[in-house]
């Protein structure tokens, strides 16, 4: 029923918001898409499936690895992949290549390692249902709405309240200008990856934990829809990329329930189709341009 | 002459110019899509169901060809307004929207996909199609529509208003490209005989993107060069067994940070 | 004599800025009509709206006895009317003859089907467009070097090119924004001799400058704007006295 589905979608919204907001991330302090952030979401969800499998700890444990090991990434991905692109000058799409061919690495090491086929990922809590009022929720369902809602709450004050997160605000706002004020651009750049490499993999291990499912082909599927949610939410808004994502939860939630489930994947764009034919430039619109 | 093996992988790196060069087309006018895959499941699909409803083989390319261009028409009129990072990921979305589709219309197969096609593809084909188009791509750049194209990419209300038509000048990009693609979709049905909505996805359209991106997109070689990079490699690391999709990816590393504008320099100037 | 364009009180706002209000001025046919004004009077405001890269908010224009609002720049091209701008757009990835050529292949047959017998047809040379691609080109004194990459010429010469890309296209109006931008004062002297070239072609010109001595030596015909109204408007001899002018002048050197 309505409220039951509700709360799925909000639960499902709430990762994808994650993953979203490590595009607007990465949009706002260097103006292009990161098209391995899918891979990094991927690797945060084997690490924490190693972390439960072969070390027999629990979510929070995995949860941590994941963030810690997928914070690294970024910014292994950020001094690899983005920044000699950037030394070098050029387009726009030269950095698109990149990424994808990392993302291409990723995902053969992966497979490589724990196969193409799906593994299974350990039921994080048991099978405890609860029943709040008239919904249904598990253990599992709570503590993935609760670390998703709460890793937005951390980032928001991170980002509002932060020297660290102004640096970051003030890196994407002008980055010529930041660098003037004295702000070590490089170093904000590779904090900014790391945040956002680190939400994907929250993102990873609570997907993982929700569907008790991962493949290392997960992070495609992941990242056709976080780019929608960036422009639904506004191009380089982490807040409209938190409402987008959670819009999208719902919606595709609703659509499998009351529709039909083997559209679900094109949902995402058909609610970014709609969005943008009201609001061009999405939800949040920030006025940063999609050239530097 | 090219039998077995190797044949086989040279209908494969035909068919990947032919997806390079549809992009190539719309990129000469700026437009960027990462959607192509799209366009080549159209030209895929409306081909295999008409040569199974016993049409010859040459009159269903070319209608999966068509029809691939009507959508394109289709997906360019949005186009026309957006620009850069929308642009891109509305193309997507479009691929996104097309292979959810031929998932779920039981008319041609749903999840099933369609299989039993004729292998009415072989090298001649594709060999002629690349032929064609490339020289198509080549004359381009001499011609009326392919300055305007470039004055469209380059500074589009400077070419508006030097009389250039742009709503035109973009439609037609789109259409020519999509075309191209739904011509070697309907090539790629007659030749791997099985075709499902999985093969078309975003990987599909990052391939072509690829292509060309790292070939050069000032230069109607440089869709073959990303090609022959990107299809040829693999097939040479092959030697390196299971690893040879990292080596790819290190490789479009490489050659981005050695060549960040393409392979390929962009084509001499008229006169 | 006959007014080539009308500007019919027309009015521009951007959001809550007012650009231009009321602004109403006519253009004879064969003049150099010049448009000056201190900045942000709207000058090139102005020379957007007649060239339809803005629509007017409100009010009207008449070309050629033909109103004209709200029409795209290509048609309004097509039209008669060409234009350069102000900071230099030239399209890079062509050379300097396709460039000029943009402006010559508007006055060819246009059409999608046009578009793909181009393709085939056997190698024409030299064809229309070419032809008056080079033309134009020798007429601002750039002839012979058309296979030039516009980023290898100077300033000046990529202001020609700009010039011959409007000429090219034969129109009976020519837009001219600022083309004595950053000239020297014997450049400044070569272009008044191109400007009085192409009125002698039977080109009506309405030129925005801010050089005075570029204006008075040319103008047949001043409009002087300022915040978006006119407050001057007749021969140069009458408007260079006109207190009014003079007062929206004063601090600034010409």
């Amino acid at each position: 029923m309505l409220l039951q589905q509700l709360t799925n979608g909000l639960m499902l919204g709430g990762t994808y918001a994650l993953v979203a907001i490590g595009y607007s991330l990465v949009f706002g302090v260097l103006r292009l898409i990161h098209l391995a952030h899918g891979e990094v979401f991927m690797v945060g969800a084997y690490i924490g499936l190693e972390v439960m499998l072969a070390f027999h700890f629990g979510p929070v444990a995995a949860l941590a690895a994941a963030i810690v090991g997928t914070a690294l990434l970024g910014i292994v991905l950020e001094l690899i992949v983005f920044r000699p692109i950037r030394r070098k000058g050029g387009s726009f799409l030269a950095p698109m290549v990149t990424s994808i061919g990392a993302g291409l690495i990723l995902q053969e090491v992966f497979t490589k390692i724990f196969g193409a086929e799906q593994s299974e990922f350990p039921a994080g809590f048991g099978s405890d249902v609860y029943h709040i009022g008239p919904l249904l929720v598990s253990t599992t369902q709570v503590f993935i709405l609760a670390i998703a809602i709460l890793s937005m709450i951390v980032l928001h004050l991170f980002i509002s309240r932060t020297r660290y997160g102004m640096a970051m605000r003030a890196v994407a706002e002008n980055v010529e200008i930041a660098s003037v004020l004295g702000i070590n651009t490089d170093a904000v750049i590779m904090l900014t990856f790391a945040v956002a490499s680190g939400l994907a993999g929250i993102a990873g291990v609570l997907v993982g934990l929700a569907y008790t499912a991962v493949s290392p082909f997960m992070g495609i599927n992941m990242a056709v829809k976080g780019l929608a949610i960036m422009l639904v939410g506004g191009l380089g808004s982490i807040y409209g990329a938190m409402v987008g994502g959670l819009l999208l939860g719902i919606v595709e939630v609703l659509c499998v329930a009351y529709f039909a489930s083997s559209y679900r994947d094109a949902v995402a764009f058909g609610l970014m189709i709609v969005i943008l034919l009201v609001r061009p430039r999405g939800l949040f619109a920030t006025g940063m341009s999609a050239e530097r | 002459m090219f039998e077995g093996y190797w044949g086989s992988v040279a209908i494969f790196f035909g068919i990947n110019v032919l997806m390079a060069f549809s992009l190539y087309v719309p990129m000469t006018a700026g437009l960027i899509s990462l959607g192509q895959g799209g366009f080549m499941a159209i030209g895929a699909y409306t081909s295999a169901m008409l040569t199974k409803g016993g049409a010859p083989f040459s009159i269903a390319v070319a209608a999966g060809g068509l029809l691939a261009a009507l959508s394109g028409i289709v997906v360019g009129i949005p186009a026309i307004r957006i620009r850069g990072i929308y642009l891109i990921i509305l193309t997507l979305g479009f691929g996104e929207i097309v292979r959810v589709f031929f998932l779920n219309f039981s008319y041609t197969g749903g999840a099933n996909g369609i299989g039993g096609m004729a292998p009415d593809t072989n090298l001649a084909w594709v060999a002629s199609a690349c032929i064609v188009i490339g020289l198509f791509a080549w004359r381009l750049r001499y011609v009326r529509i392919g300055r305007a194209m470039i004055a469209v990419h380059a500074d589009e209300v400077a070419a508006q208003a030097m009389g250039v038509n742009v709503v035109r000048v973009k439609l037609t990009a789109f259409a020519v490209g999509a075309f191209i693609a739904g011509v070697a979709g309907a090539f790629y049905a007659h030749y791997t005989l099985f075709i499902d909505s999985a093969q078309f996805g975003f990987l599909r359209s990052a391939d072509a993107f690829l292509f060309i991106v790292l070939g050069g997109i000032a230069n109607p070689l440089g869709p073959i060069a990303g090609a022959a990079v990107a299809t040829l490699t693999p097939e040479i690391f092959r030697f390196l067994q299971d690893w040879r999709m990292a080596f790819f990816g290190a490789l479009l590393i490489a050659a981005a940070l050695w060549r960040p504008d393409g392979l390929v320099p962009a084509m001499r100037a008229r006169r | 004599m006959t007014a080539i364009l009308q500007i019919d009180d027309v009015s521009k706002r951007f959001g809550g800025f007012l650009a231009l209000s009321n602004v109403n001025c006519e253009v004879t046919e064969g003049r150099i009509h010049a448009l000056i004004g201190p900045n942000g009077a709207g000058k090139s405001t102005l020379l957007n709206i007649i060239s339809g890269v803005f629509t007017p908010t409100s009010g009207n224009l008449v070309f050629a006895g033909q109103a004209y609002g709200g029409r795209r720049p290509d048609v309004i091209h097509g039209m008669g009317i060409a234009r350069n701008f102000q900071h230099v757009r030239l399209f890079k990835g062509l050379s300097m003859l396709e460039n000029v050529m943009i402006g010559s292949d508007a006055r060819t047959d246009a059409g999608t089907w046009n578009d793909f017998v181009d393709l085939v047809r056997p190698f024409r040379d030299p064809d229309t467009a070419t032809q008056r691609a080079e033309e134009a080109l020798q007429f601002v004194g750039l002839g012979n070097r058309g296979d030039r990459l516009i980023d290898q010429l100077t300033l000046v010469d990529q202001r020609r090119v700009e010039i011959a890309r409007a000429m090219a296209s034969r129109p009976r109006l020519l837009l001219l924004d600022e083309p004595a931008g950053g000239m020297n004062p014997s450049e400044v002297l070569d272009l008044t001799g191109v400007v009085r070239k192409i009125q002698r072609a039977g080109i009506t010109v309405l030129l925005v400058e801010h050089h005075m001595r570029f204006v008075m030596t040319l103008a047949e015909w001043i409009t002087v704007l300022d915040a978006g109204r006119v407050i001057a408007d007749g021969p140069p001899e009458i408007v260079r006295r006109d207190p009014a002018v003079i007062s929206a002048y004063i601090g600034t050197s010409g």
